[in-house]
């Protein structure tokens, strides 16, 4: 019999005494690294000037904003698709293989992408960064998350929100170390974006490292010390185990695409016009002469947003462990949907500091909506298969990531068409992501225990499961 | 002579000591981003 290669799950089972809190940093270095998904934008500009090297004048065979906006989006779609697609083959192989294809997919994004900016083909970065480097990333997000699930059953939340804050961080790493190696590179014909590449390729597969040697498995039937599963029953968090290809025939399933889709899309409201959203709503004309929103201080509110999303996604699913799941997402919904129905009147009202506490709360629902998800999917579908539930709910993510902005872009146009200026021109915008988040919520309420028809039975195969007709 | 308690003693030290690099490696670069991030965001009180 052929011996198990190091990056078997046979391989990576802790032995007795192994500290579990090992693991959060292993799943951070994935997260970490991943998240420059995030902070993408910083090489707009200077992939739209490549050959120009003026964005304000550009050459007639520069990219434009939009053929540069689709790397991004190509990203985000091969995210939520090979989280779909892989989740079942992470949970047979492990989160170690999984990390190193991730690494592997990953870096490789940046390498092929370094290759397509140096020979100015747009198809090989599209395939590059956004297909090669996305489906790294659709495997990295999912691969830690079953693992901590499984070693932190006492506080699921936690675990997950740790890692899933990640990503969040990730961005903010990503965006200066970028614009520093860009700056080494300056002198290069491209910008010095190929080289910052190259740089970024190499250091986030070295990075991702850790999380691929450290990363184990708990032994069959671990449990933390002192760790007693809750005597009074929770029906809506169950004990038995759903597999991905039953737990996509529930309508919980689909209900919790729902949730996402809708929280994602509403965070996504502020995020993609964050920056000329302030500026345009707190304008010199509002504020007074000198007194309004500066280009500086709107990448502030940026900034100040990015943190606030970071942080949710800690705090918000800590929380979820205390409160609940399901009540969770009706605070972020329902929260949310007051929040947005009155930023239009503190935007008319010049009330600033209010205007950006309400968006910040926002974000860190947003932030709190992807971390509290892994949680929520392992209650009511067990842990056996999460990771790969977790990966066909991101679909939602996917969606929400090339929806979101379109319909945002097009509501805001619409109102500029119409001569609508300030708060005015963002109202609709507003009021119909106050509108998906009704959605969410109702969504939400709608969620009941899994039927147990759809649950495994030590007796079943995975096979005479599968086979199992939809019900 | 009791080499077991040592042993176990000295197997904690070497997993809490593991564990602290790991959260040093990604804790700092964390932080450095989280900092940076911070000081952007100081410009909109200005």
């Amino acid at each position: 019999m052929a011996e198990a290669s190091l990056l078997d799950r046979s391989r990576i089972v802790a032995g007795p005494g192994f500290n579990r809190w090992l693991i959060p940093p292993a799943a951070l270095a994935i997260h970490l690294a991943i998240g420059q998904a995030y902070a993408f934008s910083v090489f707009k500009n200077p992939l739209m000037s490549l050959l120009s090297h003026d964005v304000d004048h550009p050459a007639p065979d520069d990219w434009t904003a939009g053929q540069v906006g689709w790397i991004f989006s190509i990203a985000i779609v091969l995210l939520g698709l090979s989280a779909a697609v892989f989740g079942t083959w992470l949970e047979r192989v492990g989160p170690r293989k999984a990390m190193l294809a991730s690494a592997l997919c990953f870096a490789g994004g940046f390498f092929i992408g370094s290759y397509g900016v140096h020979i100015h083909s747009l198809p090989l970065l599209y395939f590059g960064y956004g297909v090669v480097g996305g489906i790294g990333l659709g495997i990295g997000y999912i691969s830690p998350v079953s693992t901590l699930i499984k070693w932190f059953p006492d506080r699921p939340g936690v675990a997950t929100g740790m890692a899933i804050m990640g990503f969040g961080g990730g961005a903010m790493i990503a965006s200066p170390l970028s614009l520093t190696l860009m700056n080494q590179f300056k002198n290069a014909s491209d910008n010095g974006v190929a080289a910052t590449f190259i740089a970024l390729g190499v250091i986030y597969l070295l990075f991702m490292q850790l999380g691929v040697w450290t990363i184990r498995v708990p032994a069959e039937g671990w449990r933390p010390a002192g760790y007693v599963p809750a005597a009074n029953h929770n029906e809506m968090i169950t004990t038995g185990n759903v597999l991905a290809s039953q737990a996509i025939k529930t309508p919980q399933f689909w209900l919790l695409w729902v949730v996402l889709c809708m929280n994602v899309t509403a965070g996504i409201g502020i995020l993609e016009t964050a920056s000329p959203m302030i500026q345009e709503i707190f304008s010199d004309k509002v504020l007074g002469a000198g007194r309004g929103i500066t280009a500086a201080a709107a990448g502030g509110f940026v900034g100040l947003l990015s943190l606030f999303n970071l942080l949710g996604r800690f705090f918000w699913s800590s929380a979820s462990d205390k409160i609940g799941r399901k009540r969770i997402y009706l605070i972020y919904f329902g929260l949310g949907i007051v929040l947005y129905a009155l930023l239009p009147t503190l935007g008319r009202n010049a009330s600033l500091a209010l205007f950006v506490v309400a968006c910040c709360l926002i974000l860190s629902m947003y932030g709190g909506g992807f971390s509290t998800m892994p949680a929520f999917l392992s209650d009511l579908f067990g842990k056996k298969e999460v990771g790969a539930i977790h990966g066909r709910v991101l679909t939602a993510w996917s969606t929400a990531g090339v929806l979101g902005p379109l319909l945002v872009n097009y509501l805001h146009e619409n109102a500029k068409a119409k001569q609508l200026e300030g708060a005015a021109a963002f109202q609709n915008v507003f009021y119909t992501m106050a509108g998906l988040l009704v959605v969410g919520f109702i969504a939400d309420l709608l969620i009941r225990a899994v039927n147990d028809k759809y649950f495994v039975h030590e007796t079943v195969t995975r096979a005479q499961a599968e086979a199992a007709p939809a019900h | 002579m009791e080499p077991q308690p040592n042993s176990a003693q000295s197997t904690e030290s070497s997993s809490s000591l593991k564990v602290a690099l790991a959260w040093l490696y990604v804790g700092v670069p964390l932080l450095w981003g989280v900092s940076q991030t911070f000081i952007k965001a100081l410009a909109l009180f200005k």
